[in-house]
């Protein structure tokens, strides 16, 4: 049998662990694929070889394909993004000086709390005009929107008392020990590099902040996309196995030895493991703790592409100032996410298929049934640490709230 | 025309920089180094920056360029290049170039095509660079499983030589890899040379 190729560019983070499985385990070459992937440096590079040809699809922070669909910093080129590849995952990391000052020194607090002192020491640094600043690894990620969330549900101003740069993630550590930055939001394994070299205490992750909140997504041209979607089912397929591998503690060994090899994240299988069982090691010297769902990679159709997370996505892009609101935007930036690919791709197996393709994000208190067209779906807690709701069909009155 | 190559590699950019100054463009800045990247690049204000793909630093570089607040603020080639092959072309050589707006095409054009072939030829040296290096290596291992071979078999050099060509072509395997094979398992059955 010939193989199909196929190239997906990645950065090397943990979270790019779905397309690397599917390639070492043969699961891509069960569905006829011939995977190649190719590791680059920073999105920048990642989105420039999807966008010009070089690869067939992308490993790539959400936000960044809505921002290409919308022609920010690059002429605009319509994404396709069929798959989720994983939710949250990230973590906020500060200097262990301001860790002590705010009390949060190897403890793992509730956002709230946490939400709050970090917001009087933002105030005071900006009335002593020594503004504390934080790093994201672009500005079109989501690390940026979750901070940047969580600090103004926090009270901060954040556009005057407090700077955001960009890092690239394998310089957090080294910008943390050079006071370059004063904390950063941050993919494993670089928070946990940090970690261990003393320079940065972790003191909330992602999960902490929005339950289940969109990280990394497959990415590709929606031209490319239309004009091909048989392998793209295909290539989902073999993801969606991938994910089920992942989340087996049976193979966490031996999955974090795979990504730790020198040509894909060339880290220690050591810390890339603990990412993967959910075991993170606040401060320098601790046990690491058990933080259910900091990854989430299968369960409860995490993969779906729900068209109500391009959209809370979108919100996020218009309260940081990074786009105009208009109607014709938002609605570009919701047909990024392609539940009708997802759907296509796993009609007729025994994959748990979503009745809707928005839903009230936030709105989950409990676990509960939702309707679907194919299996039996439970969808378990995904609030928003300030318990907000994010309703797609009301973007004016979310906005408003501000 | 002010032209900033930031580069990660000093030889590389030194090659760039050869190159654009042969072709008349003498007001050149090199930057090699992440710290203090952004201040020193806004300092200079180069109408066009010259950066390898592979650099880690492009995502702090154009969220830099997003916030500039100076008035010719520069913005990926892409935005403004018709030209899908020779985007292409310069992505495959490994660079990416930023042009402050209003920079006319035709100035530009020469200037990238002169980086990319620069690049280009750069690659090719690594390449070769490699070769020559692997085939220095497979020399050396050749060498030393031919001292093995007179050693405990008692042969002439050239006959050692002979013993290993002929079995590498009974076996359809290359020369190095035969002699490779014999070396390790010196190594593992001990007897030091």
């Amino acid at each position: 049998m010939s193989l199909d190729p196929f190239r997906i560019g990645f950065l090397p983070l943990v979270d790019a662990a779905l397309p690397i499985l599917a390639q070492e385990l043969g699961l891509a070459e069960e569905q006829g694929i011939d995977l190649e992937l190719v590791r680059d440096m920073s999105w920048a590079t990642v989105r420039d070889r999807l966008i010009y040809g070089g690869t067939d699809a992308a490993h790539l922070v959400a936000p960044l394909a809505l921002a290409t669909t919308l022609g920010l910093d690059r002429p605009a080129v319509p994404m396709a993004v069929p798959f989720v590849l994983g939710l949250n995952g990230n973590a906020v990391t500060i200097a262990p000086p301001l860790a002590e000052a705010i009390g949060a020194h190897g403890a793992l607090l509730d956002s709230v709390t946490l939400g709050q002192r970090l917001a009087a020491l933002i105030a005071l640094r900006a009335r002593e005009g020594t503004r504390l600043r934080f790093g994201v690894v672009h500005r079109y990620s989501s690390h940026n929107y979750m901070l940047q969330y969580w600090l103004r549900g926090s009270g901060v101003d954040v556009a005057r008392d407090v700077e955001i740069v960009t890092i690239a993630p394998p310089f957090a550590a080294e910008a943390l020990s050079l006071r370059e930055i004063d904390g950063i939001c941050v993919g494993e394994p670089w928070n946990s590099v940090a970690v261990e070299r003393g320079v940065g205490v972790i003191v909330n992750v992602t999960s902490h902040i929005w339950l289940r909140g969109v990280e990394k997504v497959l990415a590709m041209q929606a031209a490319r996309a239309e004009a091909e979607p048989e392998i793209v089912h295909r290539l989902i397929r073999a993801l969606y196995k991938a994910g089920e591998v992942f989340i087996d503690p049976a193979r966490h060994s031996a999955n974090a030895a795979i990504l730790a090899r020198a040509e894909y994240l060339d880290g220690s299988a050591h810390l890339i493991e603990r990412a993967i069982a959910d075991r993170i090691t606040l401060a320098a010297g601790q046990e690491p703790l058990h933080i259910p769902d900091f990854m989430f990679q299968h369960r409860e159709a995490a993969n779906f592409p729900w068209v109500s997370q391009a959209a809370w996505l979108y919100a996020q892009m218009v309260r940081a100032g990074h786009v105009v609101k208009s109607d014709v935007g938002y609605a570009a930036a919701q047909r990024v996410f392609r539940p009708d690919i997802y759907r296509a791709a796993f009609a007729g197996t025994q994959v748990p298929l979503p009745g809707a393709s928005a839903k009230l994000e936030g709105g989950i208190s409990e676990t509960t049934g939702v309707g679907t067209v194919q299996g039996r779906l439970l969808l378990g807690p995904d609030r928003f640490f300030d318990g907000r709701a994010f309703d797609p069909d009301q973007l004016d009155a979310y906005l408003a709230q501000d | 025309m002010r032209i900033a190559v930031i580069d990660d590699s000093a030889a590389r950019a030194a090659v760039i920089e050869e190159g654009l100054r042969d072709a008349g463009l003498s007001d050149l800045h090199i930057f090699l180094d992440r710290h203090g990247l952004a201040a020193k690049l806004e300092a200079c204000s180069p109408d066009v920056v010259l950066m390898n793909l592979e650099n880690p630093s492009r995502d702090m570089l154009e969220e830099t360029f997003a916030l500039s607040r100076a008035l010719a603020r520069p913005i990926a080639m892409f935005v403004d290049q018709s030209d899908e092959s020779a985007i292409a072309e310069a992505v495959d050589a490994g660079i990416s170039a930023y042009v402050v707006d209003g920079l006319r095409k035709e100035r530009i054009k020469p200037v990238l095509d002169l980086a990319v072939r620069r690049f280009q030829a750069f690659n090719r040296l690594q390449t070769e660079l490699a070769e020559a290096r692997s085939q220095l290596a497979e020399r050396k291992v050749v060498d030393e499983a031919k001292l093995i071979l007179m050693k405990k078999r008692g042969l002439s050099e050239p006959d050692a030589y002979k013993l290993l060509r002929t079995h590498a072509m009974q076996s359809n395997r290359r020369i190095a890899d035969i002699a490779q094979a014999i070396v390790t398992a010196e190594n593992l059955l001990g007897g030091a040379l």
